[in-house]
């Protein structure tokens, strides 16, 4: 075997070398920046009654997920029926933060619309929303204009945390929760976490 | 002319050739790759004044607004952390919206207004082009550092 | 339940493609017949229940059965019936299903059309395709099934993309698949040259017509994606430089050099190590274009929804694949070196030059493309490459192509003066660098890249004349008619492409040079000058269409006081997706095109119109059919035909 008839595959090997890295870069391979900190405190309104406010604190001493949801993202409604499985078994509360659901919506131009009507468009859509594909909420908040959404460094929708007893960020999933990331991920680390605590 | 002294000529001109394909290659690189810089970078004075380069972020809410002759546009791009005024003229892509991830590619002026050239902005709804996305994760991770 | 047939058939596909890929090749090598004969049955089944499968899939998207999840993520009952068939291929796994479709295509297309190669070779080359696509259907099985099911069903589907939803879209990726797959064939043609250890003038002559078919599919097809890209995205532009259109081009580019390649094999049976390194290459760039495009490594306006379970899979397939093949090669190429010598002033030597000058451009787009991930892989920082990269490349390695291109043709084969021949094109050559300076010089654009592109027109033009002409010369005495019907379709072919590269020069030298732009606030009743035409627009009017709201402009355009009739871009609203759409408007002519887009509308109710004008545009397309066009000549010559008709005699096949 000549060498020069080799350095095709040479060079081919360096080039997967690259493309195997390349692979690793992938963005929903990017630690939270958040991991195993405070997650950042917040009140926000309430989509079942907007005149009552909810914070972190109001979940301390629980392990709970806060799930970033939107009428306007097509990868929830995908997601829903895991999330809607999930609620059903009781293993753990979910906290929906819906996240800018009237500005996030590109059909809709927000800056015409007052504060008060744009409240009023959202709880409507989110409802709306809720009532046909289920609810597996505990509870939502409404963050219209993506304040809490920017502090938990969400880049896209959906997207999950999960918080512990203490309050912080133990996991963030990027995306649609799948059945199998559920059972081989999120469950375990729910397990984890109310064991430890 | 003999094969030793043909076979000689091929590979010589072979070699000039590929020495001067090489020369090219790089000589273009030098000349036109294009850098991307967070918006944190760009205040730090990490990237550099009248080059061409690429900024990504969010487009901050209630930013955008647009001069009296209809055609410049002003916004600001923001990884959360830091933000820089921009200006473009021409028409803006479909899917360009406050609060949305977009990229810049223009050059920064002495006054720190980015003269842009180019907009992108995402192509899907749902997710930010990953250069925008990379920019707010590294403003995190700033923060995060700043508040231990 | 149709979808689980189609699901079902799709196991079998993959079932079968594993026995072509086994049983043939395993015969081949124990010289077993009854073996060898499965192959052809296995490509003709693989073929129907890819087929079949390919039905199912159709059919849930025209009865809108979105339980199947595919289907309810890209199509709505809305959606247009042609789009949604389109919406077949309109994504990831759909696309899949496509490749693996085309790809039993062609096997059956080579099963059918190889009854006189000697059954050992036709083994391996269908046991070669079968490994592919079994790489292909096991790819879709386990990472991309598109028939897997939403449950419960969705009441109404999110719409196909709306840059999808466009006449393009239905023929651009099968075109460009049926390119990109077509590679496979001359794959497993060297494949099983490398296996038999017989690479030699006949093994060229049978891979040259396959080689030339896939060509002209892929030349077609990133014709029309280009022209896709141009009328649809809004802008005007029609070619990016964008990893994926990189990834249909470095193909392109080594495809063209093999094409060549294979000729001087055939011909002389010299290069036969480089044709075949060739061979793999061109199919390697376009799995690496199918990794690039799907895995997420690479960011472009095409790249699919990203899984690196996908990107790992692809990864595996590709070093199986290309390291293996690459292996193959390292081992049982230097027994086939040698064949026919040639001096340094030939034909043959014109033709490698341009080879490899093809491939070292094919290379530095690989480079452009890739860079960014190697510094970041390296850790060396985020960037991006962009056009002006490519174009700085691209422009100084081309050139010498394109002389040289026009100038081998005056070369005899294995050797050649060089001055007589340097003589006879010289005032061509000066001709046409006058000609270049002159008509930069009457259109007032006087930069050295007009000047190089017009005057490598011109030489293209004056060249093929001048080939012609000499060509006919040959038999002085018959009458111009049986002359012409003497020339061979190959060399038409030749020609018609060669002529083809001219035309597309002048269509980007003076688009590059001439073209105009200007975006511009208008109100009702308002004119406006551009480029030696007048626009007035008449307005904005609502135009709803099916499955989309749109504004729509009616502006009018005049030359002077004649009257060009009303351009109506529109501003669509997608309502499944809520996607706003730009929709552009054209007046499209021989010598220029102009282009209208509508931007966005503002406080005070006036618009702002974006205007192209584009002068000689359309020659950029009319330059990549006549390339095709010389391709189907070349690939219908009457010679390949002759040799389908009688069987090579015994001597030739064992000849090694």
């Amino acid at each position: 075997m000549k060498a020069k008839f080799l350095v095709p595959l040479a060079l081919f090997l360096v080039l997967v070398g690259f493309l195997a890295f390349g692979l690793r870069l992938d963005p929903r391979e990017v630690p939270s920046p958040l991991i195993d900190k405070p997650a950042p405190a917040f009140s926000l309104a309430r989509l079942d009654d907007n005149s009552q406010r909810f914070g972190l604190e109001e979940m301390r001493g629980q392990v709970w997920l806060l799930n970033v949801w939107a009428s306007w993202c097509v990868a929830c409604r995908q997601e829903h029926p895991v999330l809607v499985d999930l609620a059903r078994r009781q293993v753990v509360p979910v906290v929906g933060l819906n996240y800018k659901e009237v500005r996030g919506d590109g059909a809709i131009d927000a800056r015409r619309l007052a504060p008060e009507q744009e409240l009023a468009m959202a709880v409507e859509r989110a409802r709306g929303w809720l009532s046909a594909h289920g609810d597996p909420y505990k509870l939502s908040v409404l963050d219209l204009d993506g304040r809490v959404g920017i502090d938990f460094g969400v880049y896209g929708v959906p997207e999950t945390f999960l918080i512990d007893q203490r309050g912080s960020v133990r996991y963030k999933h990027i995306g649609p929760i799948t059945p199998e990331s559920l059972e081989k991920v999120l469950l375990p680390k729910i397990e984890e976490l109310k064991r430890a605590g | 002319m003999k094969a030793r002294s043909k076979r000689l000529i091929l590979v010589g001109t072979g070699v000039v050739l590929f020495g001067a394909a090489v020369a090219l290659v790089l000589s273009a690189f030098q000349q036109n790759l294009v850098f991307f810089h967070t918006p944190t970078e760009v205040v730090e004075g990490k990237a550099p004044l009248g080059k061409t380069f690429r900024i990504g972020g969010m487009v901050e809410e209630g930013s955008i607004r647009r001069d009296a002759d209809g055609i410049t546009v002003r916004f600001a791009i923001t990884d959360t952390a830091k933000v820089i005024p921009v200006s473009y003229q021409g028409s803006l892509p479909d899917l360009f919206k406050e609060g949305k991830g977009a990229v810049v590619q223009g050059s920064l002026g002495p006054d720190g207004l980015f003269r842009a050239s180019e907009v992108l902005a995402k192509h899907d709804e749902n997710y930010m082009p990953p250069e925008a996305a990379h920019a707010v994760a590294e403003a995190h991770k700033a923060a995060a550092t700043l508040k231990q | 339940m149709i979808p689980e047939l189609g699901h079902f058939a799709l196991v079998l596909a993959f079932v079968i493609a594993l026995v072509q890929a086994v049983v043939p090749l395993l015969g081949a090598h124990r010289n077993r017949l009854a073996l060898m004969a499965v192959g052809r049955p296995a490509a003709l089944g693989q073929f129907l229940f890819t087929g079949f499968s390919f039905a199912c899939l159709t059919w849930a998207f025209v009865a809108n059965d979105f339980s199947v999840e595919y289907v309810a993520m890209h199509s709505n009952t809305a959606t247009p019936l042609i789009y949604r068939i389109t919406a077949v291929w309109g994504s990831h796994e759909g696309s899949l299903l496509l490749w693996a479709l085309t790809l039993s295509l062609w096997t059956v297309a080579v099963a059918v059309f190889s009854r006189n190669l000697p059954e050992a070779f036709v083994a391996r080359v269908l046991g070669t395709l079968g490994w592919i696509a079994v790489g292909f259907l096991a790819f879709m099985l386990v990472t991309s099934n598109p028939f897997t099911r939403l449950i419960p069903g969705a009441a109404e589907g999110r719409d196909l993309n709306p840059l999808l939803q466009d006449p393009g879209m239905i023929i651009h990726p099968p075109l460009l698949y049926m390119g990109y797959v077509g590679f496979s064939v001359a794959f497993a043609f060297a494949i099983a040259a490398l296996l038999t250890g017989r690479l030699d003038a006949a093994w060229a002559r049978w891979s040259r017509p396959w080689t030339t078919a896939a060509w002209v599919f892929l030349t077609a097809g990133i014709a029309l994606g280009s022209g896709w890209a141009y009328y649809e995205l809004g802008w005007g532009g029609w070619w990016f430089w964008d990893p994926v259109e990189n990834a249909s081009f470095m193909p392109w580019l080594l495809g063209t050099a093999l094409i060549h390649s294979l000729a001087v094999t055939e011909k002389r049976g010299a290069f036969r190590s480089w044709t075949v390194l060739l061979a793999i290459g061109a199919f390697s760039l376009s799995l690496l274009g199918t990794f690039l495009v799907r895995s997420g490594v690479l960011t472009s306006v095409h790249a699919f929804a990203t899984d690196p379970r996908r990107g790992l899979f692809i990864l595996a397939f590709l070093v199986a694949v290309i390291g293996v093949s690459l292996l193959l090669y390292a081992w049982r190429a230097p027994k086939l070196a040698g064949g026919g010598s040639f001096a340094f002033v030939s034909r043959d030597t014109a033709l490698l030059g341009n080879n490899v000058l093809l491939s070292v451009v094919s290379a530095s787009v690989l480079l452009g493309t890739l860079y960014p991930l190697f510094l970041d892989a390296l850790g060396l920082g985020k960037l991006s490459v962009g056009p002006p990269y490519f174009e700085a490349v691209f422009v100084p390695l081309m050139t010498p192509v394109v002389v040289l291109m026009m100038f081998g043709p005056f070369l005899r084969w294995k050797g050649d003066e060089l001055m007589p021949a340097l003589r006879r094109v010289a005032p061509a050559f000066v001709a046409s660098i006058l000609i270049g300076l002159g008509i930069a010089l009457a259109v007032g654009h006087v930069t050295w890249r007009t000047v190089l592109g017009l005057a490598l027109a011109a030489w293209v033009v004056l060249a093929s004349l001048q080939l012609l002409a000499a060509r006919l010369k040959e038999r002085a005495g018959a009458s111009a008619t049986s002359r012409l019907a003497t020339i061979p379709a190959a060399w038409w072919g030749m020609w018609l492409a060669h002529l083809g590269v001219g035309v597309f020069i002048i269509g980007v030298t003076m688009v590059g040079s001439l073209e105009n732009n200007l975006d511009v606030k208008m109100k009702e009743g308002e004119r406006v000058e551009f480029s030696g035409y007048t626009l007035l627009f008449r307005g904005v009017r609502d135009a709803p269409g099916p499955n989309f709201a749109a504004a729509r402009a009616n502006l009018e355009l005049f030359r002077g006081e004649v009257d060009l009739g009303t351009l109506q871009p529109e501003k669509r609203i997608y309502l499944a997706q809520q996607m706003p759409m730009t929709e552009a408007a054209l007046d499209v002519g021989l010598f220029r095109d102009v282009y209208v887009s509508l931007g966005e509308q503002l406080e005070d109710g006036s618009w702002i119109v974006s205007l192209h004008y584009k002068p000689f545009i359309s020659w950029i397309w009319a330059g990549c059919v006549l390339m095709a066009l010389g391709g189907i000549l070349a690939a219908a010559d009457r010679r390949y035909r002759r040799l389908a008709e009688r069987r090579l005699p015994a001597a030739a096949v064992q000849a090694a």
